[in-house]
């Protein structure tokens, strides 16, 4: 009971919608929908608008640092919400208030172990993030140790994490709009694919953070709509909505108490590393720490996003608990007992039975929106590790032009689009939850100690952290595929050979050990010299001083 | 650049500011760390202390305030944080630096 549970359940928060249905039923039983013209509509305003966005900014985009962090000229506030834009992916926005109306309390667990990674970001790294690198985190962890060795580790980190997302979202994505507009699957990958190649090789990093910004703005709008609609119809009384969930959710009075969730003390702390030191790992959001002018707007921007993401999943909240009442018991939603679409579709259908067709147009939209919003930003990621770190540092040692390397970007763009598309075709109808725990637990791995210790520990050297670095890639992906979920589930065996269904813990842990013990053997003339470095590194991590010229080089 | 890093590095004052720096850091971190874990932990190991309602006349349990707790508890943090940081420290920061760099 827990595996599935457990399972379906980090799905839905971190992995778009219908993937979350995956553990009961497979996505590809999701029925299409009939094509609702009301969304098609909604979404092509909002194609056409950020499509005229990224003309803007294609036309702004003149150096790499306008491509790769719009020139450091988005405010705190901005970045505060294209990264709370960035984090309340369909994922959290279906999937948390599809997992609140299926469990109840079990959901705001869930929205608990997504804020507490925040606070972490601000009090450790973003100021000295900000301070130290340019484009990418690898420029911040290369500070003092070897630019070759340690930019393709940090590249390969990165790319394994925004694969296994962008696999994970175009299959969810898939599925989503077959249900929500009546499009067909592929359609809708292929349509999703070409938008954010757009977005991500014309408008750069300017395009995709208005496009965050816009869609976090969108989603907040809509789901604060859809929670006061639901608290009027109670009066505004929480102790309502409470007593009539419970009086018609088949749990009864459990609703209010935590379930199954996490029975298992090993597997939940594990599971609590991947959330709350993934959530400081993830690539695509370490960038957008590059696209402010200074740290004080960084610790701004940080401030801004964990209010609204704290305040997002409150609503998701209400939402699942409205949904329980308005939805679980109205015919008009349900199939054979159980909700059309699966469970990720409460937050939807409470849109329509709580505030009619136009409004479930314009949370269908918004829904789709908020896809395309995070693919473009992982794609971004993407193609600054290709091209930033991989093809100007490490191939071309520094001696790539700026136009060169903002066209191997673009075409690196292009590629992880196509690739996106295949792979989402590919992955079509199978269960792909599995690989948003393994992105995460590879941020939690590879890219977070690395990131850490370059910072906070001198002794740290080039050696230790590509030795560590690739042990807790390697102990990630290893743990996750002899683990229960591919190892039983997807393989067919009798047991699994690693027993946790979530590896992050021991991941994370023997990445630090090797890393440490690596860096504490290594008496090379290089190491010694990287120690030298760290005074150095430091006053600039707390100063800044010089970060400013650096952005401009 | 170089002569100017190992100064300000060595200041007595710079050293201070960071000491008081570092300590709000992890004193923060902490508090938001063991708050999660404690809350994960109770649910893994007695759920039932979550379960119990707040009182006679409602069916709001005590899972309920403490849940939505540590979320504004998160916000209340980093608020604090910022505020710290974006005010004294980098006042104090900046006025070592320049007093240093006009020494030089």
């Amino acid at each position: 009971m827990l595996h599935r549970y457990a399972g379906g359940l980090a799905a839905g928060f971190l992995v778009p919608v219908a993937v979350l249905a995956a553990g009961d039923a497979p996505p590809a039983a999701a029925v299409r929908g009939a094509v609702n013209t009301t969304a098609i509509g909604m979404f092509m305003v909002f194609v056409i608008a950020t499509l005229g966005i990224t003309w803007w900014a294609a036309r702004r985009t003149r150096t790499t640092s306008d491509y790769y962090a719009a020139g450091g000229s988005i405010s705190g506030t901005q970045n505060g919400l294209a990264i709370a834009g960035d984090f309340m992916s369909a994922a959290s926005f279906l999937g948390i208030s599809g997992l609140v109306y299926t469990s109840g309390y079990d959901g705001l667990i869930y929205s608990v172990g997504g804020l507490a990674g925040w606070p972490l970001v601000l009090f450790l790294l973003a100021e000295r993030l900000r301070n130290l690198g340019r484009y990418t985190f690898a420029d911040a962890v290369s500070y003092r140790l070897q630019a070759l060795p340690i930019r393709t580790l940090a590249s390969c980190g990165t790319l394994v994490v925004v694969v296994l997302y962008l696999i994970a979202q175009m299959v969810g994505a898939g599925t989503l709009i077959q249900v929500l507009f009546g499009l067909p699957y592929e359609a809708a990958v292929v349509l999703i694919g070409v938008l954010m190649v757009l977005y991500v090789s014309f408008g750069g990093m300017i395009a995709t953070t208005w496009v965050q910004i816009i869609k976090a703005a969108l989603l907040l709008l809509g789901s604060t709509v859809l929670a006061i609609v639901v608290m009027a119809r109670f009066g505004f009384s929480f102790e309502r909505m409470f007593v009539e969930a419970i009086a018609v959710h088949p749990n009864g009075s459990a609703v209010m108490a935590p379930g199954g969730l996490v029975s298992d003390p090993v597997s939940a702390i594990s599971l609590g590393v991947a959330l709350v030191f993934g959530t400081a790992g993830l690539p695509h959001i370490l960038m957008r720490f590059f696209t402010v002018p200074d740290a004080r707007a960084a610790r701004k921007s940080v401030f801004i996003a964990t209010g609204l993401i704290g305040y997002f999943y409150l609503l998701t909240v209400i939402m699942g608990f409205g949904a329980i009442v308005f939805v679980s018991q109205n015919p008009d939603f349900l199939v054979d007992g159980t909700l059309r679409g699966g469970n990720n579709m409460a937050a939807i259908h409470l849109a329509e039975a709580a505030a009619g067709d136009l409004f479930l147009g314009f949370i269908s939209a918004v829904a789709f929106a908020t896809i395309l919003a995070v693919v473009s930003g992982l794609t971004l990621s993407g193609a600054s590790a290709i091209s930033h770190d991989l093809y100007a540092s490490v191939l071309r040692r520094g001696r790539a032009s700026e136009a060169e390397t903002m066209r191997l970007s673009r075409i690196a763009s292009l590629v992880l689009g196509v690739l996106a598309v295949l792979l989402g075709m590919a992955f079509e109808g199978q269960n792909v939850a599995y690989m948003v725990l393994l992105a995460f637990a590879v941020a939690a791995s590879v890219n977070f100690p690395v990131l850490f210790l370059s910072m906070y520990w001198r002794r740290l050297t080039t050696r230790g952290a590509v030795a560590g670095g690739s042990v807790g890639l390697v102990t990630a992906i290893g743990c996750m595929i002899l683990g229960p979920t591919v190892w039983v589930e997807l393989l067919g065996h009798e047991s699994p050979v690693f027993p946790y269904k979530y590896p992050a813990l021991f991941s994370m842990l023997t990445s630090f050990a090797v890393t440490m013990v690596v860096s504490l053997l290594d008496r090379s003339p290089a190491a010694a010299r990287e120690a030298r470095a760290f005074d150095h590194q430091y006053v600039r991590s707390i100063t800044g001083m010089g970060a400013a010229e650096a952005a401009r080089h | 650049m170089e002569a100017l890093y190992q100064k300000i590095f060595d200041d007595p004052e710079f050293r201070d500011l960071q000491r008081r720096r570092s300590r709000l850091c992890w004193v923060l971190a902490l508090i938001m760390l063991v708050t999660y874990y404690a809350f994960i932990l109770v649910i893994a190991f007695h759920p039932a202390l979550f379960a119990a309602p707040l009182g006679d006349e409602t069916v709001v349990t005590l899972g309920i305030p403490i849940g939505v707790g540590i979320i504004l508890l998160g916000f209340v943090l980093t608020g604090i944080y910022v505020y710290r940081a974006n005010g004294e420290f980098d006042r104090t920061t900046a006025a070592i630096v320049r007093r240093l760099h006009d020494s030089d």
